[in-house]
């Protein structure tokens, strides 16, 4: 099960300290893991979710910076139509998160970056990691093209519903899927066509 | 990619102020009221989910805009709008009193989005459980009137569910739910689905008729269905195999009679009690209808799991289903493994095909990440089987971190695979100690991603055997960074560049003449190679080296080490014995002159030394005696006060607290003596002239340390007491001149002056100096409840108080 997804940026940002990140997209399936057994009030179990997603999407971001600086690589600037280039040239890797930080068992939160921006996928340690990195592209690659992500854009916030529809074929309440190419075409055909309205 | 736009849409998002906000949710609500959604009510909506979720705090809305969300989430038939308002709802909360209400009748089938908002929004166990109950309710009804997606969903609820709280299914819905399960992964339709090819205009009615499903390398397919199978179309049931499959490890871990142990002694002795039946019924599978549901299941995912792997090994004309090959046989192995662990009887039918696949995949590289799974099996069932696993463990200690270090899942995954079997491993697996040194290059490459991982397993490597070379190996780490570094380069780069921009370092890792200490640290196990002669050339390669101080990938590295030292330290004193702790002072005192020189580096690793050596020496005194002659070897060396500073006053404040005959029968006079002189020496070099060039002055700290000693030491053999005290009285009346040439500081000379005072007259009286300075032991472990003597002024305190109270 993938617990949450999201897009958050990995470049420094003015209005924000140093190693701060801000998430743009965020999806939690399920049932809010505080929810089961705390005794907070609903109020503060949406806060503490969003605290621990803020949380990871800091801790993804500093591992990005640090293998983007022991890798020595620059981060070149694709233009819109470049989809491909920019998700070939995107750095990928998986962090561990530990039990209780932030998360309440362990976690590995495996991440794609492309550009200023992340896409994060975080599963239960005993997630099939191929098949959840498969599906991380493949969401990665529609996102950048269905929502011009490429662009300066604000399209990522502004048409969230597209994201929310492409997980609900790709990644049904957290549900990694074994799809080969056929299965993955049809469903495909559906969510462009939800995407040309 | 991230513009100031978004940044100022937040913003905005944020800061919207209470009554512009009303008037947007009035608004809203009016749009919502007519029968036809254009884009403005879209926009709207979408502007309102980006309102509420911009910001961590709630924002309710009103109710009546709330129910109508509800309800049109519950009845529009326009996906857009349920995705909408699924998506707004789930950013705020209900009006309290009017939570989701759970019991609604079946009659209307929940939409995906709809079961979103209902699963973020539980309240408890009960919710979950009506909620199953009611998915599994529809999944037993007839095939459905709904378009062809409406039941897949269903499974993947139920997955979540079963994430969070399993036990709101029910015996019954579990039998159930295996029956269906048997159903679609096994007896999945082999015809294609409807809706083929858009014809033409001369299709008949023969070219409508769909085919057999096929392999993903074209051929016609001849057995049952799997996700590795193509058509044109795909039937319900083709769905349900794909959604199936996806859920199955997870259920069957869930659903194990025993929970998901790797233990294989117990679930033995429990198959072979109450599963011998089952077990010579299992065996045959065409008698696997008498079995039970659950057996059923673990049958038939058993036989999928085969067929997997022997699909995976046709060539798939896409890239994209070859990689969905390779997690496939991941996942069918895994299944494998589980099911095994639950009937051990299946062992014996399993292992012949996952050694074959073994055999088939193991001179390829690229498939390193299927091997580990493979690995997990070969720990679990190995024995059990009576197979040897040599070449597996060869393999996964020996070649994947030489080879593969660089690949970042990999690492993962095998440093997860080491974490959670480490018991294991460590009975049973002795290769796993003995390839630290491969292990590390996991670290020395990526070591921010991994060091988590090491700080939980470099205890379990810490034993007396390895102790000193592991020692030397993490100490080394980032010249093994940068060797690394340096091996990739080599293979992509194997020609020199001749316009001479090569590396010097990339030069000297290719010369011959050098090989054999860039082969040392790239060694794969523990105990070869010729540990000492590499240290005496260490100085060498540090050199050799020089230029990789400011690569970044190093200094990461080096940033790690401290770290794992301390928890090499912490581990290192539970097992070793008072011979190799003594090894381990002499490898502190040596190769604390002997670090790779990047900037700061070589002051934290000298920290670290400080604070071990201390605990080293509290722990057994009687170390200091033993190893007086190397400690006083380097204590005597003048040099070291300034380039080893840390570690020097902490060896000479060790030097001062335990050459005493408390910690050590063996200690004498003359050792003390002998070791009285050689810090006098050192003392008086230090306090009589500047610093040698290029050195800072020595901290005050250094000097009233070594004056405390030579004061304890003086305490001890009290011929010597005359000696300190014409020391500390000159040193009085040099300073009373103004500046000194060692020191510059004035508050600085002022301390030490203030401390040479202090000890002089404290020497003044020789028998209250040496108890103050040399303490027997029962005055530094106190046992003040336990001392009759100790006791008795807390035993009158207690009674004094307890009678003034009444």
């Amino acid at each position: 099960m993938v617990h949450c997804f999201l897009i958050h940026t990995i470049c420094p940002i003015n209005v924000l300290g140093a190693g701060e990140s801000r998430v743009l997209y965020s999806r939690v399936f399920g049932p809010d893991e505080n929810t089961l057994d705390g005794d907070l009030g609903p109020e503060e179990r949406r806060l503490l979710q969003k605290e621990k997603l803020l949380v990871v999407a800091r801790q993804v971001r500093s591992a990005v910076a640090l293998s983007r600086e022991a890798s020595g690589q620059v981060v070149v600037e694709t233009v819109p139509g470049e989809e491909g280039v920019a998700l070939m040239e995107a750095d990928s890797g998986v962090l561990r998160l530990r039990a209780g930080d932030p998360f309440s068992g362990e976690r590995s939160a495996l991440w794609l970056g492309i550009q200023s921006l992340g896409f994060t996928l975080v599963c239960e340690p005993h997630e099939n990691l191929l098949l959840a990195e498969g599906t991380l592209r493949n969401l990665a690659r529609h996102c950048l093209e269905h929502l011009h992500m490429l662009a300066s854009g604000s399209e990522v916030l502004l048409k969230s519903d597209r994201i929310d529809v492409l997980l609900s074929r790709l990644l049904p309440h957290g549900q990694l899927l074994f799809l080969n190419h056929r299965f993955v075409q049809s469903l495909e055909k559906e969510v462009t066509a939800y995407m040309a309205k | 990619m991230y513009s100031h736009g978004s940044e100022s849409l937040i913003k905005q998002a944020r800061e919207i102020q209470e009554p512009e906000l009303q008037k947007f949710y009035s608004r809203i609500a009016k749009l919502l009221q007519g029968r036809e959604y254009g884009h403005e009510t879209i926009d709207s909506l979408q502007r309102l989910y980006l309102i509420l979720s911009a910001t961590k705090y709630t924002r309710m809305l009103p109710s009546e805009l709330q129910k109508r969300l509800l309800s049109l989430l519950l009845s529009s038939s326009v996906e857009q709008l349920q995705v909408l308002c699924s998506a707004v709802l789930r950013e705020t909360l209900p009006p309290s009193g009017q939570e989701l209400n759970f019991n609604q009748d079946t009659s209307s089938l929940l939409s995906s989005h709809a079961a979103v908002l209902l699963l973020s929004q539980t309240g408890s166990r009960g919710d979950l459980s009506c909620l199953s109950a009611q998915l599994l309710r529809s999944l037993e009804g007839r095939p459905s009137e709904g378009p062809a997606h409406s039941l897949t969903h269903t499974l993947p609820i139920i997955n979540t569910i079963l994430t969070h709280s399993p036990e709101c299914l029910t015996e019954d819905h579990v039998t159930l739910l295996s029956k269906k399960l048997v159903d679609w992964l096994r007896y999945a339709s082999i015809q294609q689905g409807g809706g083929a090819s858009s014809g033409g205009f001369f299709t008949g009615p023969r070219s409508r008729q769909p085919g057999p499903i096929a392999e993903l390398d074209g051929t016609v397919s001849g057995d049952f269905f799997t996700v590795l199978c193509v058509g044109q179309g795909f039937t319900e049931d083709q769905w349900m195999n794909v959604y199936s499959f996806s859920m199955l490890r997870h259920w069957l871990l869930t659903y194990n009679s025993t929970s998901g142990g790797h233990t294989t002694g117990d679930t033995d002795d429990r198959s072979e009690v109450d599963g011998s039946v089952v077990s010579m019924v299992s065996a045959t599978s065409s008698s696997s209808r008498l079995l039970p549901p659950k057996e059923r299941l673990r049958e038939k995912a058993f036989q999928y799991c085969q067929r997997l792997i022997e699909q995976s090994d046709r060539k798939a004309q896409k890239r994209t289903d070859t990689e969905l090959q390779k997690a496939c046989l991941v996942e069918a192995v895994c299944i494998l493994d589980s099911v095994c662990v639950e009937d051990a009887s299946l062992v014996y039918r399993a292992f012949p095909c996952v050694k074959a696949l073994y055999g088939r995949l193991s001179s390829d590289l690229s498939f390193a990440r299927v091997l580990l799974p493979i690995a997990q099996f070969y720990l679990n069932h190995g024995e059990m089987a009576a197979v040897d696993c040599e070449c597996v463990w060869k393999l996964v200690f020996g070649r994947f971190p030489a080879e593969l270090f660089n690949d970042h899942f990999l690492a993962h995954e095998l440093l997860q695979f080491l974490r959670q079997n480490l018991g294991n491993l460590q009975l049973r697996v002795p290769q796993y100690i003995s390839s630290f040194p491969n292990l590390l290059k996991f670290l020395a490459w990526d070591s921010p991603a991994v060091v988590d991982d090491f700080v939980d397993l470099l205890p379990s490597l810490v034993t007396a055997g390895t102790a000193v070379e592991l020692l030397h190996s993490l100490l080394d780490l980032p010249c093994l960074s940068a060797t690394l570094v340096l091996q990739l380069r080599s293979m992509y780069f194997p020609i020199s560049e001749p316009g001479g921009r090569g590396l010097l370092s990339l030069e000297a890792f290719r010369s011959p003449s050098y090989r054999g200490l860039f082969l040392f640290l790239l060694r794969g196990e523990a105990g070869s190679g010729n540990c000492c002669d590499t240290i005496a050339r260490l100085n060498k390669l540090h050199e050799l080296l020089a230029e990789a101080v400011d690569w970044a990938r190093v200094v990461q590295c080096a940033q790690t080490v401290p770290v794992l030292l301390h928890v090499y330290f912490n581990t290192v004193i539970t097992v070793a014995d008072e011979k190799l702790l003594a090894q381990l002072i002499l490898v502190l005192l040596e190769r604390s002159s002997l670090l790779f020189n990047i900037p700061k580096y070589i002051k934290e690793i000298h920290r670290v030394f400080s604070c071990h050596l201390l605990r080293l020496c509290k722990l057994r005194p009687s170390l200091v005696v033993d190893q007086s002659h190397e400690l006083l070897e380097f204590a005597g060396t003048t040099a070291n006060v300034f380039s080893k500073e840390d570690v020097f006053t902490h060896v000479v404040w060790v030097l001062g607290e335990y050459l005493s005959v408390s910690s050590d029968s063996r200690c004498s006079v003359e050792l003390i003596t002998s070791c009285f002189e050689s810090l006098e020496a050192v003392l008086f070099e230090v306090t009589s002239s500047a610093p040698p060039p290029g050195e800072a002055h020595a901290a005050p700290r250094v000097i009233t340390s070594l004056m405390s000693a030579l004061a304890k030491l003086a305490s001890r053999s009290h011929d010597l007491i005359p000696r300190v005290s014409l020391f500390l009285s000159k040193l009085r009346t040099v300073t009373r001149g103004g500046s000194v040439p060692w020191c510059s500081n004035e508050e600085d000379i002022a301390a030490v002056v203030t401390r040479g005072e202090e000890l002089w007259s404290l020497l003044k009286v020789p028998s209250v100096a040496q108890i103050v300075l040399t303490p027997p032991p029962h005055v530094t472990t106190p046992q003040w409840h336990r001392d009759t003597n100790a006791a008795m002024p807390l035993q009158l305190r207690a009674l004094t108080s307890l009678t003034q109270s009444h």
